[in-house]
């Protein structure tokens, strides 16, 4: 064959060309989600908490369960919050330092809340992409067990599991993760259906693509926008579960803390006049929610399908 | 024509068993039968072009070659496989020989993944031993083939048009080197000004790579100039199938004839005067057609004899399953 060396010459030059980014849709949701105002103030306050939670630690002046003697027996006359003594946060009933405590407090809430819902994404992603692109006996099965699983009244259950094998934060972790899945496996289920019959995904089939290869490289992308609103949403929705707990007196035990035990301890107290024992976990624990619900109702317009 | 045929149909069969909704689960399922003896052979570098109107079964056919929907019947693959009875595994090694166009063109790509993703991904299947380079290069190689500019390489679909989008459609199909590519209504989505460049491409690209290709189309008009050989399909049987000139020319069967009139004719006077032969009546449901020959709900020539006998067509060129088949009357 004669390769005509024009054409040739042309073909190389336009391969040459330097390539164009493209715009994927995640940028546009980003840009998206930064025009939304509550959402990025939602998202400054979480990285405030976050910045609180993982520092707050060096600027304490005692640790989380030393003992100010100094003040013990005066709580409510000396134990108030003050630069001078290094208390900025006051003391709780015992004298011990309410800052470094709420700042552990936080440590362990929000860790509840991001490993129950980081379970959820793992396993309820995988779990229901798989029942829902397999189909046929398989889902039914898998979504039956996700119903009867459902129907377990979990918070009864959990009570139990701390109460037999004794309240341990593992146990907590363990029980959180057993129920936090179960709604996203069913939102993801259902996205899948209704991507399966994309063309997108038969063109994939046609050309033999393995199914595990189709729900990693075709579906699970597709699903993660759902995915992250959800799992934006779970996390204090887990840390409410936690807080439920803890204020049942069930939750983490001493000297670790969480804020329902702290906002338990604080109600207890408020008729001594120790207000600030409720005041500062509660103030932590509701802008943390609040905050949670902005940035995932943002990401929620962000990613909406209808403005594609 | 001795030579053997890159494909050879035999009585294909495709039926689906669904239950109606509400129906209770102990109601019998009901089979919708959505291919239903379909027979052709199809030669090496040929054109098929497969008419008829939607929900006739164009699609199912199409995706019955490929095990996309479960078959009954033979698919010989060049005189040799029955594509039909090959498992999963063995099935794999001809999805390369054989690719889709599909219908919807921004639909039929992932949104997630750039266009050169898109493209290599049938190469990426089938040749996961070439480098990232060389798949890059074939790539830009493609869509500079299909007329797409080779820098767009890590753009998203949806910052193409329909027609491109269709253009990135057509180059995954090629990427691999097919020996079949089954088109299927490739242009019905796209504007019409559009669908002639892509008609046009599709010939082009048919020409150079010598391609085989079965040409899906709601409409007539579509496949003209892209096609050797029609085969009209109603209700999942074959009506008529001839070559191209020879069923526009001298259509035999009343569905065809009808079909054709519905075809707008560019020169305005003929247009006028040509003679509309309107279909009466619904497409009967595909659960319960007709007996005998199932156009006869909607024949004006149809006799008692069409109510009794399926008709079935003489060997030769042109084929038509139809007892009374001449040309058009009024
Ligand atoms: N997966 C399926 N399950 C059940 N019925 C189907 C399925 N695919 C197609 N059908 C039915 O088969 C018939 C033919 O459909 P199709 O091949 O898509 O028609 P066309 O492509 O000619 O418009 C239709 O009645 C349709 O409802
Ligand atoms: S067989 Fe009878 S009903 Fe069918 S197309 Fe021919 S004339 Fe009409
Ligand atoms: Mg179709």
């Amino acid at each position: 064959m004669v390769i005509d060396s024009t054409r040739m010459k042309s073909l190389a030059d336009r391969l040459a060309v330097d390539e164009v980014k493209g715009r994927s849709l995640w940028a546009d949701a980003r840009k998206r989600f930064l025009k939304n105002k509550a959402a990025v103030g939602g998202l400054i306050v979480l990285l405030l908490v976050l910045v609180f939670a993982a520092f707050g630690g060096t600027i304490a002046q005692y640790s989380n369960e030393e003992l100010d003697f100094s003040i013990m027996g005066q709580i409510a006359e000396k134990g108030g919050p003050s630069l001078a003594n290094g208390h900025y946060f006051g003391t709780d009933d015992l004298g011990r330092d309410l800052f470094a405590r709420t700042v552990q407090g936080t440590q362990i809430s929000l860790a509840v809340g991001i490993v129950g819902s980081a379970i959820a994404v793992l396993v309820g992603t995988f779990y229901g992409a798989f029942a829902g692109y397999v189909g046929g006996r398989t889902d039914n099965i898998m979504m039956r067990t996700v119903d009867i699983l459902m129907s377990i009244p979990y918070m009864f259950v959990l009570i139990l599991l701390l109460v037999v094998f004794g309240r341990s934060i593992i146990m907590l972790f363990v029980g959180i993760g057993l129920i936090s899945w179960l709604d996203m496996s069913r939102i993801v289920r259902g996205q899948t259906l209704s991507l399966k019959h994309k063309e997108f995904i038969e063109a994939a089939e046609a050309t033999g693509v393995s199914r595990l290869i189709i729900i990693r490289r075709h579906i699970v992308p597709n699903l993660l926008g759902v995915v992250a609103v959800y799992a934006t949403l779970l996390v204090p929705l887990m840390i409410l579960t936690e807080s439920f707990i803890s204020f049942l007196g069930l939750g983490v035990q001493e000297p670790l803390t969480s804020w329902g035990a702290l906002i338990s301890e604080g109600s207890g107290t408020l008729n001594y006049g120790t207000y600030w024992q409720l005041a500062f976990p509660l103030f932590f624990f509701v802008i943390t929610l609040f905050a949670f619900f902005f940035v995932g109702d943002g990401l929620r317009d962000a990613l909406d399908p209808k403005d594609r | 024509m001795t030579a053997t045929p890159l494909l050879r149909v035999e009585d294909l069969h495709v039926s689906f068993s669904l239950r109606r909704e509400g129906d209770w689960p102990w109601t019998p399922l009901r089979r919708l039968h959505a291919v239903n003896g379909v027979t052709f052979d199809l030669a090496e570098g040929e054109v098929l072009g497969i008419v008829g109107e939607s929900g006739c079964g164009k699609s199912t056919l199409a995706r019955a070659l490929i095990q996309m929907v479960p078959a009954t019947g033979r698919a010989i693959w060049e005189g040799k496989t029955d594509l039909l009875s090959l498992n999963r595994h063995a099935m794999l090694k001809y999805r390369a020989d054989i690719q889709m166009v599909f219908q919807d063109p921004l639909a039929s790509l992932n949104p997630r993944m750039t266009v050169g993703e898109i493209i290599a991904e049938p190469l990426r299947t089938h040749h996961p031993e070439l480098d990232t380079s060389e798949v890059k290069l074939r790539v830009k190689e493609l869509m500079d083939r299909v007329g797409l500019l080779p820098n767009q390489i890590n753009r998203y679909p949806h910052e193409f048009s329909g027609g491109q989008c269709q253009r990135i459609g057509i180059a995954r199909a090629l990427v691999v080197g097919p020996k079949l590519v089954i088109c299927d209504e490739p242009v019905s989505a796209l504007d019409v000004s559009i669908q002639a460049q892509v008609i046009n491409l599709l010939m082009e690209l048919q020409r150079d790579l010598k391609l085989t290709l079965i040409f899906i189309a709601h409409d007539l008009s579509v496949v003209k100039h892209i096609s050797n050989r029609v085969m009209v399909l109603y209700l999942g049987q074959m009506m008529e199938m001839a070559a191209g000139r020879e069923l526009y020319g001298n259509s035999q069967h009343p569905y065809t004839q009808a079909l054709l009139s519905a075809v707008p004719i560019p020169d305005p006077v003929r247009e006028r005067e040509k003679v509309v032969i309107p279909l009466t009546g619904d497409l009967p449901s595909p659960f319960s057609p007709p007996s005998g020959c199932v156009f006869r709900t909607r024949c004006a020539r149809a006799q008692g004899i069409c109510a009794e006998k399926v008709p079935v067509p003489l060997p030769g060129d042109h084929l038509v399953a139809c007892h009374f088949p001449g040309p058009a009357v009024v």
